[in-house]
């Protein structure tokens, strides 16, 4: 069985105290706990100091474009299903450049997880606004202050039918590793936002301003967080900063749904097809 | 006798034009002709002037045919847009209240009451049907030229439809009998087939997913868009009894993407899509080069530029596919010129895909992908699968690094490729500069070798670029690109006619260019390249390519149709008589 080591990649350059490394951590301990192997798994990752997550971990890994690691992972994980695949990338990849994506991802239901390194700001570009950033948000790009209200990631994926959706912290490493271990377990597409602070350019959404605001749901008297309503009601009145698995949902998937879709995985077909198969195909045409 | 005849229905869209076209087609198809056509059509749902134009041979055909010998005029617009067309001794068939018949210069115009006839068998809905057995008789066919298509139709709603419609052919062709009997209509009829088989009937879309099918491919994603949709449609339908998958994709990016996807998962994957859809896909398609992941994006040429003209005719991609992307990438552009050859091309690709790890394009065009053609008797035989070094599981277990060198150096420059799910293969696929495990690298010694290994691969591909009927010497060498074989085909017999010696060389992959046609060029006394662009986009690739220095005549079209004969004549003889030639 695959040990912690085993899923350790190319060395990380990150900058030191990144939130980026408990994320990838967090990752690389759940898929070791629950029993997956590097050779199982596939981490497919957009482009930021995010996208660096798939070089750093060793499975397969695609590092692929800006903003399109959500349509290069679906078609992954529909290509061959026992495969466990994880997108990744940051606040810009993912709800900025990337966000048609991820509304049709959410709503497409593909087994697989999404995990959001959210920092409230281009990184590796050199601290620029980003769509997550708070309205007067200070950047080289927004010298005056951010004047556009921010994108809702969570309530987006709450409103277009997301079978699961959670929300940690690069601070809380513990409750980070079960959140994400739960969802890697999730039958369904599976949102994990994380917010990681950027040490370098974000001055304003630090580790301490999250440890001071977060909140754990599981500290809730009677949360119930199979209840879509009530989850988009506490985010809301949360404003955004609440953590823990916020929504939990049974549902048919993508590959469920699809009823001719085929039951050995795609990358496994034999491509070779009997001449009789192509033959009364051909008599469609006459 | 006659040996073809140019058949053409046209009224207003959501007429039934086009079952009544294919229904003809089909009949033909049947009975062992061959089948070219066209459509005119609007980008629009119902209403506006359309039409459906069938040449119906008894030798093969790729071009639907400068006049119409008959008519099924829905309305006036129809006769009025297509008199000009008309050819000697053609027939107009109108619907009117009264029977009237109407010698004309160029032909006859008949009025039936066609809805009258069609009323009193059933309804209007079989008015088509009453026409199309009145040109049945015209040409010496049979009366149960539609019955088994009839049957098949309509056998699912029961024997009254089915008898409904076969009066109502009846009835036409009676009625067309009566006239041609008593009314002293020439007719000549069409001679027989040299072989009564029935012949296959599509269109270029169906027979690219077809070809998908037959070579592999097991995902599709792709996003509607005229005219490539039937591709996406065809497959849906079809792939997942061969244990396959078809996504409508929210968008073109992630139609390339989620097939980029798939093949990196190991499956045969393509896209299917037009102009305005290249363009967006543009930079995944660098990333499918520098990542190495096979993929097929079947482009299929409309008018542009920006949404330009949706359901007209152009070849103004060819720049556009074999450069689109920022930085550098080998890729390769298979253009088939008949539906036939799209089947064989498509299942091609795959294997080019695969064996040389690169993005192929299929340049289609909208005429090749949407208007039917008869397709012979398909040799399944010669498809093959050849998935390159994609290695097997137990090949890829033999790997005891860390990483799988998803990068390799090698000979040819193509490395060996491990899928997920494979123990031993780990590996990162990068769009980033990598290393031979993929992970990044910027290193200049690294840059240079990674370079020369990916523009280097298709060095190997050595496969004739180009089909040429004629020989290396001519008066004339005509050259084209996609369904303009046809018309150019037609060309080149009618300049030998009057005495010229005369090449033509259809380009069949546009990159690589295959260079053996500078020898053509050099010894052809004047090249007229025909195409379908403002701009001359195959002109000045061969330009660059053979680079003679010789000057090569530009015939361009870019108006949304299709070139005429006539006018190919027209603009050769024109320049030739100029040079005195």
């Amino acid at each position: 069985m695959a040990t912690l080591k085993d899923f350790k990649g190319d060395q990380p350059t990150w900058c030191p105290g990144c939130g980026h490394f408990s994320v990838m951590a967090s990752l690389q301990k759940a898929a070791s706990e629950i029993g997956l192997e590097p050779h199982d798994m596939g981490v497919v990752s957009g482009i930021g100091c995010s996208g660096k997550i798939s070089e750093y971990t060793r499975a397969y890994g695609f590092h692929t474009l800006h903003g399109r690691s959500l349509p290069i992972a679906q078609g992954a994980a529909l290509g061959n299903k026992d495969v466990q695949i994880i997108a990744s990338g940051g606040d810009g990849d993912g709800y900025g450049i990337g966000v048609g994506h991820f509304i049709h991802a959410v709503r497409r239901n593909v087994n697989m997880t999404y995990l959001v390194m959210d920092n409230n700001i281009y990184g590796l570009t050199k601290g620029q606004t980003s769509p997550t950033s708070q309205q007067g948000f200070i950047t080289k790009s927004s010298p005056k202050g951010s004047v556009e209200s921010p994108v809702h990631p969570l309530e987006t994926a709450l409103a277009n039918g997301i079978t699961f959706l959670a929300q940690g912290f690069s601070g809380d490493i513990k409750q980070l590793n079960e959140i994400v271990k739960a969802a890697l377990q999730h039958k369904g597409f599976a949102l994990v936002n994380v917010f990681s602070p950027c040490v370098t350019f974000n001055k304003v959404n630090t580790y301490d301003y999250y440890k001071e605001n977060l909140v754990d749901v599981s500290t809730f008297t009677n949360y119930d967080k199979t209840d879509r309503m009530n989850a988009i009601k506490t985010i809301r009145e949360k404003n955004g900063l609440v953590t823990g698995i916020l929504f939990k949902e049974d549902k048919p998937t993508f590959t469920d749904l699809t009823k001719d879709f085929p039951e050995i995985a795609i990358a496994k077909q034999d491509l070779n097809l009997d001449s009789t198969i192509l033959e009364k195909i051909e008599k469609q045409f006459q | 006798m006659r040996n073809e005849i140019v058949w053409k229905v046209g009224g207003q869209q959501g007429e039934g034009i086009d079952s009544t076209g294919e229904i003809f087609a089909l009949a033909l198809a049947r009975k062992g002709y061959y089948i070219a056509s066209n459509k005119h059509f609007a980008s629009r749902i119902k209403g506006g002037y359309t039409h459906y134009q069938i040449r119906v041979s008894t030798d093969p055909v790729y071009y639907h045919g400068d006049y119409t010998d008959i008519l099924l005029a829905l309305d006036q617009e129809t006769i009025d847009n297509n008199v000009d067309v008309m050819s000697e001794n053609s027939i107009i068939l109108r619907d009117g209240n009264e029977e009237s018949i109407e010698v004309k210069s160029r032909g006859t115009v008949i009025t039936f009451p066609l809805t009258k006839m069609a009323e009193a068998i059933g309804g209007k809905i079989v008015r088509n049907m009453v026409s199309l057995g009145a040109s049945a008789a015209f040409y010496g066919l049979n009366e149960d030229l539609f019955d088994s298509i009839i049957e098949d139709r309509f056998n699912k709603k029961g024997d009254e439809m089915v008898n409904m419609n076969k009066n109502a052919v009846r009835a036409g062709f009676a009625k067309a009998t009566e006239y041609i009997d008593n009314k002293n209509i020439s007719i000549t009829p069409l001679m027989k087939p040299e072989l009564e088989t029935r012949r296959s009937l599509m269109i270029g879309n169906e027979a690219v997913g077809f070809g998908a099918l037959a070579g592999g491919c097991r995902f599709l994603s792709a996003y509607p868009i005229t005219p490539a949709s039937e591709v996406m449609e065809w497959l849906k339908k079809e792939l997942p009894a061969v244990g396959g998958t078809v996504v409508q994709a929210e968008d073109e990016i992630a139609g390339i993407t989620m097939a980029i996807g798939a093949a990196y998962s190991g499956v045969r994957a393509m896209t299917s899509t037009s102009g305005p859809g290249l363009s967006l896909k543009t930079e995944a398609l660098g990333l499918a080069g520098i990542s190495e992941t096979p993929i097929v994006i079947m482009n299929s040429q409309r008018g542009g530029p920006g949404t330009g003209l949706p359901t007209k005719f152009e070849q103004s991609d060819l720049n556009t596919m074999i450069n689109a992307g920022h930085g550098e990438i080998a890729r390769i552009v298979l253009a088939p010129s008949t539906v036939e050859e799209a089947f064989y091309m498509t299942a091609q690709a795959f294997n080019y895909a695969e064996q040389y790890q690169v993005p192929v394009i299929i340049a289609m065009d909208l005429s090749l992908s949407l208007f039917i053609q008869t397709v012979n008797k398909l040799d399944f035989n010669k498809i093959t699968i050849n998935r390159g070094k994609l290695l097997s599981d137990a090949e890829v277990e033999k790997n005891e690094e860390r990483f799988f060198l998803r990068y390799g150096f090698s000979e040819d420059g193509i490395s060996n490729r491990s899928i997920p799910g494979q123990k031993g293969g780990v590996h990162t696929a990068n769009s980033n500069e990598h290393r031979e495990s993929g992970h990044i690298d910027e290193d200049p010694v690294i840059r240079i070798k990674m370079m020369q290994k990916r523009l280097g691969k298709l060095a190997a591909l050595k496969d004739p670029g180009f089909d040429v009927l004629g020989e290396k010497e001519n008066d004339v060498l005509l050259v084209g690109f996609g369904s303009t074989i046809g018309v150019i085909q037609e060309a080149q017999k009618e300049l030998e006619k009057s005495g010229l010696k005369v090449a033509h060389a259809h380009i069949k992959r546009l990159t690589p260019f295959d260079t053996s046609l500078t020898d053509y060029i050099v010894k052809s006394k004047n090249v007229f390249v025909i195409e379908n662009n403002y701009t001359g986009q195959l002109r000045r690739l061969i330009q660059m390519e053979c680079n003679t220095g010789k000057e090569l005549v530009g015939i361009n079209r870019y108006d949304g149709n299709p070139f005429t004969l006539k006018e190919i004549l027209e603009q050769i003889n024109g320049t030739l008589s100029k040079e005195g030639k």
